[in-house]
């Protein structure tokens, strides 16, 4: 991480996502919020990219950008009448505050503690080990994160369901 | 200057404060639940960053916990925003200062 070709990427992506992020917080049209937030989950999917994660960068791309925003967004279009403002409650100066002091916190912890770094460069590629190591040691958790998505998605669908769909059998 | 692993951890830092602000001061629960996504990432980003910086035995167990944490994190904007439909259909608003059902 020596060269300013990755210097630079990594303030050109850090200041996408942050910037685009607190957007979200300020823009007042709901529809442009999700565009901006989009924006900001390709832009920790380039910072992903400069930590050499090449597979949870492109989990990344597909998953977030892709599909979580494309469901965002109908959420959006399935509420009409619900406002597209994107404003504050009244708590606002409050919870700014608490923010500010939780992410200031987190800030100042990360740059105070003596972390101990590795001496190693990045990975080769992380796609197979990561594909080896769900399989062997963390089978379980995977096994149970198969079978939330398949109860989240029969959730969803029993939630949404239109009523008087069994009357009509 | 070299970019190294405190940078990753305060970019980590101003998105999960951004992400925090969004959920607890937003009046529309879609906006809530950006916030929330806002969130994930910020965690995903440091998981990823001390997987790559830090020393360990197993170090690409960051990586395995992101993709738990993205696969959680679809589950749980699926069956929020299912129930978001429901809430406006029941009440005719997503507004989360007026859904006041359980208040007193």
């Amino acid at each position: 991480m020596d060269d300013a070709g990755a210097i630079a990427a990594f303030w050109i992506l850090a200041s996408l996502t942050v910037g685009s992020a607190l957007m979200v917080v300020v823009v007042r049209n709901l529809i442009h919020a999700v565009v901006l937030l989009i924006l900001s989950f390709l832009g920790v999917a380039g910072l992903y990219v400069t930590l050499s994660a090449d597979f949870v960068a492109v989990a990344q791309v597909l998953i977030y950008a892709g599909a979580i925003s494309v469901l965002i967004l109908f959420a959006i279009m399935l509420t009409p009448q619900a406002g597209r403002d994107n404003a504050e409650t009244l708590l606002r100066l409050p919870m700014l505050l608490l923010a500010v002091v939780v992410g200031f916190t987190i800030g100042l912890v990360s740059l105070e503690t003596d972390w101990s770094i590795a001496d190693r460069g990045g990975f080769e590629e992380t796609a197979s080990a990561i594909g080896e190591a769900l399989l062997s040691k963390y089978v379980l958790p995977f096994e149970m994160a198969s079978v939330l998505l398949l109860v989240s998605m029969i959730g969803a669908i029993v939630l949404v369901r239109s009523e008087g769909f069994s009357e009509e059998e | 200057m070299s970019v190294g692993l405190e940078h990753y951890l305060v970019v980590g830092a101003v998105l999960f404060a951004t992400g925090l602000y969004l959920t607890l001061a937003k009046r529309n629960f879609v906006g809530v639940l950006m916030g929330i996504e806002l969130m994930f990432n910020a965690a995903n980003l440091t998981f990823v960053s001390f997987s790559r910086f830090v020393e360990s035995a197993a170090p690409l167990s960051g990586h395995v916990f992101v993709v738990f944490v993205i696969t959680v994190a679809a589950a749980e904007a699926a069956i929020a925003l299912a129930l978001a439909v429901l809430v406006y259909r029941t009440h005719g608003t997503i507004d989360v200062d007026r859904i006041n059902l359980l208040k007193w």
